[in-house]
């Protein structure tokens, strides 16, 4: 082995470096407020909605769950323009990770609404709540806290298969390490800081998902409830 | 002049589709005996034993799988000095990546077993390796199944990426098609469909198993 390890380059090309990482971090929040919201809505309506829809929804779910999330983004950024519909990189990126991040995260949610105890969600009826009602003000606070651990580690994932999407040159971090490597020839030194970068954000965000759930939900708890025993 | 999508382009995915098999399995295999070193070091009494199984196991849960494959294609290229074709860097990554999560899902399963079962082995007195050999492994193996076909769904999926360092597994073989047919609308659908025909009946079966094993434990079902 002759090979001489030079790091020193890697450190000249920081700045790209940390520019991709920021994308990355952006690309992983944009597609979790997006997928969130999308899988909030199917959540609902798989639990409340008409039987063909809730079918249907289902139907997204396992679609999504069992196809390679590379797959999913070719089909969006090179299948959609052959009926006219066009995406940039970063368009396609964002919009491939929301779609696979709410087929994940639409089936936790409904495990935790299917955790509230029924008889919380007939006590809502028997006061003449819609189930829009029940489900605004009875289900989502404590199916939330439930699922939170599972949709957390689920961000994580996220952010971390977010590197996929340099495959549609989308210039998130490994887009950008990609590139760098390719015209510095010094791939190995490349992709093990990227490398570190990622492991840094995962641990970040894994400390930051933490001490939101510390905030939201147990520090707003007035008294203990039933339900988090 | 571009080719028409046909028999011939779809026989050649169906060959690709076997390679995904193979790949999937051989990381299956090879994960899940360095899993269960990994499990067993990291519920062991043995301090810098955990520690290291543990390290190992966040780094690679804490990294995407596609720098880990980056990692070892250029890893294994610095250390034989000369760049590699991608069979042993693929074969080497997915079993790295397969070894840590499931030395995780099955540390789970050890640590789900009551304290009292060791105690129990211990006073009947069976040695340490036999307690694990024949208390717990046998009833944590139970527990463990159902996360374990699980992962061997995301597994396959995961080795899709493959592709991008040149493997020819279903998804590069979709792109070599529709650089030859120029028809993108019917075979990523139909890759994806492949997939999941190879998939969803995996998830299913882990589905029955893990309710099955629910019930034995008496875990009350959601209605």
């Amino acid at each position: 082995m002759k090979y001489v390890f030079q790091f020193g380059i890697v450190w000249d090309h920081l700045p790209r470096l940390l520019d991709g990482a920021w994308l990355t971090i952006r690309l992983s929040l944009g597609a979790f407020a997006l997928g969130f919201v999308i899988a909030m809505l199917l959540a609902f309506l798989r639990t409340a909605g008409p039987r063909p829809l809730r079918a249907a929804i289902a139907a997204y779910v396992e679609v999504i769950r069992n196809t390679p999330f590379l797959v999913q983004l070719f089909i969006i950024y090179f299948s959609l323009p052959a009926i006219g519909i066009r995406f940039e990189a970063i368009t396609a990126a964002l919009l491939g990770m929301s779609l696979n991040f709410s087929g994940y995260a639409t089936e936790i949610i409904r495990s935790g609404i299917e955790a509230v105890p029924r008889s919380q969600i007939e006590a809502g009826y028997s006061l003449g709540f819609t189930r829009l009602q029940i489900f605004r003000n009875i289900i989502v606070f404590p199916a939330l806290r439930t699922v939170y651990p599972a949709l957390a580690s689920q961000f994580v994932l996220l952010m971390l298969g977010s590197s996929i999407v340099a495959a549609i040159s989308a210039e998130e971090l490994t887009a950008v390490t990609n590139t760098l490597q390719s015209t510095t020839f010094r791939a190995f030194e490349f992709y093990f800081v990227a490398t570190a970068m990622y492991l840094l954000m995962a641990i970040g965000a894994r400390l930051l998902l933490h001490a939101i759930y510390w905030t939201v939900f147990e520090r707003a708890r007035p008294v203990q409830q039933p339900w988090s025993r | 002049m571009s080719r028409d999508f046909d028999w011939p382009e779809f026989l050649f995915l169906l060959g690709a589709l076997r390679w995904t098999v193979v790949l999937s399995l051989i990381a299956f295999v090879g994960g899940g005996i360095g899993g269960l070193l990994l499990a067993i070091a990291r519920t062991s009494s043995h301090a810098i034993l955990r520690g290291i199984a543990a390290a190992y196991i966040g780094v690679m849960q804490g990294t995407p799988v596609l720098m880990q494959l980056f990692l070892a294609y250029y890893g294994l290229a610095v250390l034989t000095g000369i760049r590699i074709d991608p069979w042993p860097a693929v074969t080497l990554a997915f079993t790295m990546y397969a070894a840590a999560f499931l030395g995780e899902i099955w540390r789970g399963a050890i640590q789900a077993i009551p304290r009292q079962q060791w105690e129990a082995a211990a006073a009947l007195p069976l040695s340490p390796a036999a307690q694990l050999r024949h208390v717990i492994l046998p009833q944590a193996f139970r527990i463990a199944i159902p996360p374990t076909v699980g992962f061997l769904v995301q597994l396959i999926k995961g080795t899709s990426i493959a592709s991008i360092i040149g493997f020819v597994e279903l998804t590069r073989a979709g792109q070599l098609i529709v650089n030859v047919t120029f028809q993108p609308m019917i075979v990523y659908p139909l890759i994806a469909g492949l997939y999941f025909v190879l998939c969803w009946p995996i998830s299913l079966v882990a589905l029955r198993l893990e309710r099955r094993i629910d019930a034995t434990l008496g875990i009350k079902q959601h209605p």
